[in-house]
């Protein structure tokens, strides 16, 4: 059991890893995507388009298979880890292009009046104004994001990542018990409520300076 | 510092919301436009300070072009010329997220680049005009419209405008917070500040105006002193709107 236990944490490495990378460049890029969705350029805005509507169109797993399995055949390969990674911050990307495009397109054009009339520029209006009043809306949102990262990091385990989906499953095939299964669960739950936690306590702290 | 707006036109489409509007505003005056909802005001107002592009005509701010015939100045001029302007809008339009000081210190500290603790002292100062010295670290939310508004007049001050526009001040009021942040406009009186309000507070407009400006359906039916406007005008259409109040 505590082998087990064990053995199962030490895929807490890969998932972490993964859930860190994607969080950390997944946030700005889905930024990016938003503010070129928003811009006056209708290239740049189809662009962005296209993109959200491919990679929020075809399944997570698909794009792990791609990247996986399907550009060694132009010769381009990934590590394990390096595919998942890349696939993950595109996917997410996405999804948090579109959370933070409504909830940016959410903050009354009063405020836009205000800064013009007060003479901000367009970054200044953005990052001083704008956005911390966005981020405040797009908070519910983009727990969901959070939680749901959590859960898909554990597709990995289909293309032979160490992770703790796949030690757990290997337990189970060579003890035949399902315990294994178990304790992944909880690890899963104890990960998410730690993600629930976090936004709980952003939602207080940024709900104070703005109600 | 005066304004100059000849033969300015502006639509909506098809709508026709400013007809051949021509008016000089003298510096240091207090210039109040009042008419009917849908007569233009507002838009007018907005063409002023950029918000709105017009259609064809002449804007001048200090004898500068700011708009002629739709072409506009370079970006860096625009902006010199809009910085000596300021708008108080119907809404407020504070910054949520910021406390009552901060909302004012921001124009100082990200535009103009000012020190933090001389910003501050600043906004002290000014909120303490409008009286507002004990609730400078209140968030908007938690003031009261008359206050919010008090805030953002202290706000559109903070830079020294020398020209104020404002958009209805006093609308988006309860009656017993409108008298409060008039107060606080009516002190603005002898700074030198060149002003342009849209209201509908007939009262306040006949006393702090030098001149009033009558609107109807995009055009500028009179330009006049408030006494000749409100005392002895033979206007039907002004005295039928002055009939309401």
């Amino acid at each position: 059991m505590t082998d087990s236990i064990f053995y199962i944490a030490k895929g807490l490495n890969i998932t972490l890893r993964l859930y860190i990378i994607t969080v950390i460049f997944s946030i700005p890029l889905g930024l990016l995507l938003a503010f070129g969705e928003l811009s006056k350029f209708s290239f740049l805005k189809k662009l962005v388009t296209f993109y959200t509507w491919i990679f929020r169109g075809t399944p997570l797993l698909l794009q792990l298979f791609f990247m996986y399995y399907g550009l060694p055949v132009m010769g381009i390969t990934f590590s394990p880890l390096t595919a998942a990674s890349i696939t993950f911050i595109i996917n997410y990307s996405a999804y948090l292009c579109e959370i933070f495009r409504g909830s940016i397109q959410g903050i009354d054009k009063g405020q836009y009046e205000a800064t013009k009339v007060l003479g901000f520029g367009y970054w200044k209006t953005m990052f001083r104004i704008i956005l911390p009043q966005a981020l405040r809306t797009a908070l519910p949102p983009l727990s969901n994001e959070a939680i749901a990262l959590v859960k898909d990091t554990s597709l990995v385990s289909v293309i032979g990542t160490a992770e703790i989906l796949r030690n757990a499953k290997e337990i189970v095939t060579r003890d035949f018990s399902i315990t294994p299964f178990f304790i992944c669960g909880v690890f899963y739950l104890a990960l998410s409520t730690i993600i629930l936690l976090i936004f709980k306590k952003l939602e207080k702290r940024m709900g104070i300076s703005c109600q | 510092m005066s304004i100059n707006i000849k033969h300015l036109n502006k639509s909506f489409g098809d709508l026709d919301v400013l007809k051949d509007i021509s008016l000089h505003i003298n510096e240091g005056e207090i210039l109040s436009i009042i008419g009917p909802s849908g007569s233009g005001k507002s838009t007018l107002l907005r063409c002023l300070i950029d918000l709105e592009d017009i259609d064809s005509g002449l804007l001048e701010v200090f004898g500068d072009p700011l708009v002629c015939d739709k072409r506009h100045p370079k970006k860096k001029e625009r902006i010199e010329i809009l910085k000596h302007m300021g708008m108080v809008f119907q809404s407020f339009n504070l910054f949520p997220h910021k406390t009552a000081i901060e909302n004012v210190m921001e124009p100082l500290i990200v535009v103009d680049k000012i020190k933090k603790d001389v910003a501050e002292k600043k906004a002290i100062e000014l909120l303490t005009m409008v009286g507002l010295e004990e609730k400078m670290y209140n968030y908007p939310k938690t003031l009261s419209g008359g206050q919010q508004q008090r805030v953002a007049i202290a706000r559109s001050l903070a830079r020294n405008p020398k020209i104020l526009l404002f958009d209805e001040p006093t609308s988006a009021l309860d009656p017993e917070m409108v008298k409060e942040v008039l107060l606080v406009i009516e002190s603005l009186q002898d700074t030198g500040i060149t002003m342009v309000i849209v209201s509908h507070e007939m009262e306040f407009v006949k006393q702090v105006s030098d001149r009033v400006v009558f609107m109807d359906s995009g055009s500028i039916i009179r330009c006049d002193t408030p006494d000749n406007i409100f005392n002895c005008n033979k206007n039907e259409r002004i005295n039928k709107f002055l009939s309401n109040f």
